[in-house]
């Protein structure tokens, strides 16, 4: 059992408490501090990234208590990879925002570490109530981000959302509560054994509580009809703050894959792939709503915001195919949607802040300062979101057109993901000329010697990493491909936690 | 017992539902607060009503489950501090915009001024 697995959750843990207790009042020692765990953190995740690349679940057993008694965490392919894209994410942000965003409020790199742990052991725990947990924390975390910066419009858009994600947690109990009461237990490998041998008449209860559970998921990755809460929220909260959350709807994604592959998969007998026939068809809402509100859009944060409901639309296509090359392409676009949604929001930040008096309004303005620079990165990043050759998101969505070909729906998914790729180069197009070229006056916003470098190089790191996803997507793809295949074969999960030599109790010593 | 744990479930539940369609912020939070009750009691059902037996294993032949009532004071912590937080949130939406509709304030397109920030 190695120890490495806790500390992607004990590293922010630590260093939350002591950024808010030793530095609270100095910015510098808080940048320094939060930087290095972070960097600390990616070095973590890649070597956990190597330990899971063998193929072999490994489970660390929290206080040595036996599993289904005590809570694992279980690291696999699936949540190494979601680890590893969470910090690589989440230290690009940070660089970001050390430019001068987390000046502007208090407890913002408190607020940031306990935000990654509340990502890192969601996607690491092996137990449903500890899932429920671990989302909370992530969630307290994001309220406080949320709102980091102040001004009436983040309050009434923070209120909404942690309205909606009360009754979303309210859900999440109902759905344990239900789970627990007809299983007796949480832990996700026991319940893999469990579910199947449920008796015939309390199958319906069994149901309510998955589908439930699948509502909750479905509230946190946006699906139509449940995205309401998203565009306000992203578009108020600050540029780093957003640009962070855009892994925090693929959180939603993967507890879909995680829940639905594991316990509720091919192997549930009358509950086999009960969420599954619902995936499809709010998948395809959620395209097509993505992107019209990309096509209506008002300001740039509204296109970034859209975008990310557009993305979340084509990913959950993916998903909801719930086979091996589905599972693949989600996992492909999943990494190539959180890396292009958060650079959009950081490349809009930089945008608003050269253009003065227009801001993020999608209205003609002053030309900006360093025009040809951002307005590469905006048409790459732009790309990448849409589809277009080369980058990711063509791969990504061609990737979805050829898993989805045996499908029966597939002529409805070819329609619906190309019919959204044109509406969404639309918009794009408007977007970008709009701010681009239909300008006048002369150059306003700091110029290359005012302007801090560090934002500018962030953002173009993350386009280059977008690049090196699409020209190292044969390596990738075969990566996702063994990933999607560990997360849909339960049997080595349910071995691993279960059965292994390590799941004794220990000895008292009496 | 049954019949009055149910129903007590169903109210909280209905009138928290009926309140957090409600416009203004104060009855979305007395509802929130309804839920997480309703959801409290519903927990601690899921471990079967037992009366009078000790929730752990002991000479006497028959327990009570302990899982619900530690999920159910996890649940309660949560909810405590979420229901402190948003209502901090309504005071100061309240207190900065002087009326407290869960609305978003009217959409500003101009930039954000450095005085806002």
């Amino acid at each position: 059992m190695t120890h490495w697995i806790i500390a992607p959750a004990i590293l922010p843990a630590l260093t939350a408490a002591l950024l808010i207790m030793v530095w609270r009042r100095d910015i510098r020692m808080q940048r320094i501090v939060s930087i290095t765990a972070t960097l600390a953190l990616l070095g973590i995740a890649a070597l956990l990234y190597h330990l899971a690349s063998d193929g072999e679940p490994r489970v660390y057993r929290v206080g040595a208590w036996p599993a289904p008694f005590g809570i694992v965490l279980v690291l696999d392919r699936l949540s190494a990879t979601m680890l590893l894209l969470a910090a690589a994410l989440a230290l690009a942000v940070l660089v970001y925002a050390v430019a001068g965003w987390d000046a502007r409020g208090r407890h913002f790199h408190a607020l940031f570490q306990f935000q990654l742990l509340g990502l890192n052991g969601a996607f690491l725990t092996g137990d449903i109530f500890n899932l429920f947990v671990f989302f909370e924390v992530m969630l307290i975390a994001s309220y406080g981000l949320m709102l980091h910066g102040g001004g009436a419009r983040r309050l009434g858009a923070g209120f909404q959302y942690v309205a909606i994600n009360l009754v979303a947690s309210t859900l999440f109990l109902i759905a344990i509560g239900l789970i627990y009461g007809v299983t007796g237990t949480l832990n996700m490998a026991d319940l893999a054994v469990k579910v199947p041998q449920v008796a015939a008449g309390n199958e319906a209860l069994l149901r309510t509580g998955a589908l439930l559970l699948f509502l909750v998921f479905a509230i946190k990755a946006a699906f139509v009809p449940l995205h309401w809460w998203l565009p306000g929220t992203y578009s108020a909260a600050s540029a780093p703050v957003a640009a962070l959350f855009a892994i925090m709807t693929k959180v939603g994604a993967y507890a879909i894959i995680r829940i639905f592959g594991t316990i509720f998969g091919a192997d549930a007998g009358a509950l086999a792939g009960v969420a599954v026939p619902w995936i499809l068809p709010a998948a395809l809402a959620t395209l097509l709503v993505g992107a019209i509100g990309l096509l209506a859009s008002r300001t740039l944060l509204d296109l970034a915001s859209f975008n990310i409901i557009a993305s979340m639309g084509t990913l959950l296509i993916a998903i909801g195919l719930f086979d091996v090359d589905g599972l693949t392409t989600a996992l492909y676009y999943l990494v190539h949607s959180t890396l292009t949604g958060a650079a959009l929001f950081l490349i809009v930040d930089l945008i608003a802040t050269r253009r003065v008096e227009k801001g993020a309004a999608l209205v003609p303005g002053h030309p900006i300062s360093q025009a040809p620079l951002l307005g590469a990165l905006f048409f790459l990043t732009a790309l990448a979101a849409v589809g277009l050759p080369p980058l990711s998101g063509f791969i990504g969505k061609l990737m979805v057109l050829d898993a989805a070909y045996e499908s029966p729906q597939a002529s409805l998914i070819w329609l619906f993901v190309l019919g959204a790729s044109l509406m969404m180069t639309i918009a794009f197009a408007r977007a970008g000329s709009v701010v681009f070229w239909k300008t006048e006056g002369r150059t306003t916003g700091p110029t290359l010697a005012t302007a801090p470098t560090s934002p500018v190089v962030v953002v173009a790191m993350l386009v280059g990493a977008i690049a090196l996803l699409s020209i190292f997507a044969g390596p990738a793809v075969d990566a996702f491909q063994a990933a999607a295949e560990q997360a849909l074969d339960p049997a080595g999960y349910i071995d691993a936690v279960l059965n292994s030599a390590g799941n004794v109790m220990p000895s008292t010593g009496h | 017992m049954e019949l009055l744990v149910a129903s007590a479930v169903g109210m909280m539940t209905t009138v928290g539902v009926y309140l957090i369609l409600q416009q203004r912020t104060f009855p979305i939070i007395v509802g929130l607060t309804l839920l997480s009750y309703a959801v409290n009691v519903f927990l601690f059902s899921a471990g079967r009503l037992v009366v009078d037996r000790p929730p752990i294993i002991s000479d006497a032949d028959a327990y009570t489950d302990p899982l619900p009532q530690a999920l159910v004071l996890t649940a309660i912590v949560i909810s405590f501090g979420m229901t402190a937080l948003i209502v901090v949130l309504a005071l100061r939406g309240f207190l900065e915009t002087e009326n407290d509709t869960a609305d978003l304030p009217a959409e500003d397109l101009a930039p954000e001024t450095e005085a806002d920030k």
